[in-house]
């Protein structure tokens, strides 16, 4: 094969995969949804899709698989099956099979065969009993009237109405005649837009399967009735197809539209052009501070023109990268549905805020956590229906993921109706991991958080589903590592609530500088909540009190001049940063505040990993390098010394 | 890697190094990890760190960490004068090749040197640690000192970051 051969098939493979996922999510829709005719349209387009260019990249294994599965989905599209739940289980496994068959055409030749004939049995078995072969739209001897109008931008998007009614000559006789109501005074007319629509008499036997076929790429957007020839057009029966009006005035969303205007771009490309973006940004910022400088007013105007561009394309560069939670949403339905069957259990997926967007790389690294985590609300939280009717609940259980944005952070929240967590039991179990000690009084949520602690998940207390030797505390590493937040809320009897708190995107974020002995550093804005006075009772390095009295609310405080040893002497008047991670705060106190600025993150070398209080660097305008602090371990550390001041009460 | 490769096993008879002076030593640094020289530039201390790496510096761009040789070799710790510079090389770290800086009191030039007329390192008499020394030579009637900075860094990175990265890439 030569290269550009493999490009093409490579090309195929992702799109093909891409959807197969959108076919994947369709099965489902239509199993909570039979009726939606849209539905299945679409999934018999994207089946089609797949066949035509699978067979053209050279997939015939593929192509002949998928051809068949598409024609046993026909009988559904024309209404002659009944969707039943075998029939989506069936058709699922045939979507697995398709990806099979994209990795190596020539496996599982055997399970194709299988898959197909158990489903021709399925369907033979729920067929309506209607006759197979044709269901004539009227008498077949008498023919059909076919009444069409395509959208408006059916021109623009090259749709061609000759083309359309030269398909319909081939079915039989016909009589085509325009109608020209809705195209108004000339002075009024835009040229480019399909405004008449045809009314078509066919005579003979034709289906309206037939009728439909012809127009099965633009069914969506445009309003179609046929009627059989001896009815008057008055009388002519509505399409099966409800909500049509609306669907005709306005286009289905995501169909044609979204499609129209995408290319496929390698990822490195764009990782290249974000590298890139990141040094001009530093490379702005130092003509900034060099236009600051000489005060030559033309400088100073170049210098805000770049920066104003500078940001331009950083937010672009940005949002080019930007992917919905959407695109690993349809895997999640996909789990939910396996575990429901392999558990035993009911239980419904639901999703808010599928447009969500998050980074390319966030969102992948982000995937396995998020369904370690719904296995988890699955096999451990939700319970059998059973013990949810003993316990007054509805039989199903209900999982939900939202997602939504939070200033520069999106909050992904996955909450269950299950038993919620069993405190008693984390408790016995921490202490036989030797996390805590027999006797250690942990509050609530302390408790619950050690289920983040490596070691507090083993085999014995994870079935064969949740336990791929990942625990929570890999899941808590990872979105660490992503610089997102994880926090837990349980009631008990009543659910389980995780939160994870994720920025943006992972390049460049927006920085608080702070100096602390003459030296700068950048906190992460979005963990900033306040910034307040150092109160005077407080400026002592050898003030016994620990903690400051935040409107009510008692925050332990770190003096950063302590924990970088610095010896200058500190400025008269020292302010605290008060940043909060998973609901924790503590509040860092700095010499002074400089103000915000754009911070690339710059990884640590090895030599550095060790340090704790760090998670990057960052170069400033003027060249320097700036540290950024780790604010999960800071406020790590501001709770130890919340610990020991309650244990230091406690003695 | 080629880099990587020639520090390992010096089969060639010459190499190419670069000399400098550090703590009174003269020292030579294979010249293919080597990456450029710079004059002094402003290094921004790191808190809670390691006197050996106590710096980060900005090379075009980069953050590259600032060591100090001298920590290694136990030499006492100088101001900078006119004639310091930077070194930024490439090293063999942990399967990975880093790029860091290294101080030098003066660097001297670029020359062949001949490996054959190195000395094994004497077993009594160093005033090194032996395992930080690939070899002794001579140049123009001057001791030449031939680091293992591979072994160097090694000791001076931090424990178990290689078994946690492993970790983290499962």
């Amino acid at each position: 094969m030569s290269d550009q051969e493999d490009l093409g098939a490579d090309v195929y493979r992702q799109e093909a995969s891409e959807l197969v996922q959108s076919i994947e999510a369709g099965l489902m829709a239509l199993e909570t949804d039979p009726d939606d005719r849209d539905r299945i349209n679409a999934v018999f387009r994207d089946l089609h899709t797949v066949k035509g260019s699978g067979a053209m990249f050279g997939f015939h294994e593929l192509a002949m698989f998928v051809h068949e599965f598409e024609t046993a989905f026909d009988r559904l599209r024309q209404g002659k099956v009944a969707i039943t739940t075998a029939l989506i289980e069936l058709s699922l496994q045939a979507c697995d099979q398709i990806l099979c068959l994209l990795d190596d055409p020539k496996a599982g030749a055997a399970a194709s065969v299988d898959i197909l004939h158990r489903l021709q049995r399925c369907l033979d078995g729920s067929d309506k009993g209607e006759d197979g072969e044709h269901t004539p739209a009227g008498n077949a001897a008498e023919g059909c009237r076919v009444t069409f109008r395509l959208s408006e931008d059916a021109l623009m998007r090259g749709h061609d109405p000759e083309g359309f009614l030269d398909e319909l000559r081939e079915l039989g006789p016909t009589k085509v005649r325009a109608l020209v109501d809705r195209i108004p005074p000339i002075d009024q007319l835009d040229p480019t837009a399909c405004l008449i629509g045809w009314d078509v008499e066919i005579e003979g036997a034709v289906t309206s399967s037939d009728i439909e076929a012809v127009f099965l790429f633009t069914r969506d957007d445009m309003t179609l009735e046929i009627a059989p020839l001896s009815d008057t057009p008055s009388a002519a029966k509505a399409d099966d197809n409800q909500g049509l009006d609306a669907v005709a005035t306005s286009p289905a969303p995501g169909v044609g539209k979204a499609t129209g205007n995408t290319m496929r771009v390698a990822t490195d490309r764009l990782d290249d052009m974000m590298d890139r973006v990141g040094e001009l940004v530093i490379a702005e910022a130092r003509l900034q501070a060099l236009a600051q400088c000489s005060g030559d007013a033309t400088l100073m105007a170049v210098a805000e023109d770049i920066q104003r561009l500078a940001a331009g394309l950083r937010d672009s560069t940005m949002s080019i990268r930007m992917v919905p939670m959407s695109s690993i949403l349809g895997r999640f339905q996909r789990l939910i549905r396996d575990l429901s069957a392999t558990l035993g259990k009911q239980m419904r997926f639901r999703t808010r805020g599928e447009d969500t967007e998050l980074d390319k790389t966030v969102i992948e690294l982000l995937a396995d956590p998020l369904v370690h985590i719904l296995r988890n609300c699955a096999d451990h939280g939700l319970e059998t229906s059973e013990a949810r009717l003993a316990a007054g609940k509805p039989t199903v259980g209900t999982i939900e993921l939202s997602a939504e944005y939070a200033g520069a952070e999106v909050v992904i929240t996955i909450r269950d109706d299950g038993r919620g967590l069993d405190a008693g039991k984390i408790r016995a179990r921490a202490i036989e991991a030797g996390l805590m000690a027999q006797d250690a009084d942990l509050s609530e949520s302390d408790l619950y958080r050690m289920i983040f602690e490596p070691g507090f998940s083993t085999m014995s207390t994870v079935t064969e589903l949740s336990g791929r030797g990942v625990g929570m505390d890999v899941v808590k590493r990872t979105i660490a590592s992503l610089r997102g937040q994880i926090d837990l809320e349980s009631e008990p009897g009543h659910g389980t609530t995780v939160r994870l708190r994720l920025p943006l995107t992972l390049a460049i974020i927006d920085g608080l500088l702070i100096e602390v002995g003459g030296e700068l550093y950048t906190i992460p804005l979005a963990a900033v909540e306040e910034c307040v006075e150092l109160p005077e009772s407080h400026v002592s390095e050898h003030s016994n009190s620990s903690f400051l009295n935040i409107r009510g609310g008692l925050v332990p405080f770190l003096r950063l001049r302590a924990l970088f040893d610095v010896t200058v002497q500190p400025t008269e008047y020292q302010k605290v940063v008060i940043i909060s991670s998973t609901g924790a705060r503590v509040g860092l106190v700095v010499d002074n505040i400089i103000g915000n600025n754009q911070t690339v993150i710059k990884q640590l070398s090895p030599l550095h990993a060790g340090l704790k209080s760090f998670s990057g660097a960052t170069i400033l305008g003027d060249g320097t390098v700036a540290l950024i602090l780790d604010v999960a371990q800071l406020v790590a550390t501001g709770r130890m010394i919340e610990d020991r001041a309650r244990r230091e009460n406690a003695a | 890697m080629n880099a990587v490769h020639q520090i390992d096993v010096i089969t060639d008879q010459h190499i190419d190094v670069v000399t400098l002076r550090l703590g009174g030593e003269w020292m030579a640094l294979p010249a293919d990890c080597l990456r450029e020289i710079l004059e002094p530039v402003a290094v921004t201390r790191v808190p809670q760190s390691t006197p050996f790496s106590s710096g980060l510096i900005n090379v075009r761009g980069v953050v590259v960490p600032l060591t100090d040789l001298k920590v290694a070799f136990g030499m006492p710790r100088t101001d900078p004068d006119a004639d310091t510079r930077m070194l930024v090389l490439d090293l063999p770290l942990n399967g990975e090749t880093v790029t860091v800086a290294i101080t030098a009191d003066k660097v001297h030039e670029v020359t062949v040197l001949d490996v054959s007329t190195l000395d094994d390192v004497p077993s009594v008499g160093l005033r090194w640690p032996p395992e930080f020394v690939r070899g002794i030579g001579k140049q123009e009637d001057e001791f030449l000192l031939l680091p293992n900075l591979e072994a160097i860094f090694q000791q001076f990175c931090p424990k178990g970051i290689a078994a946690k990265q492993i970790e983290e890439g499962n």
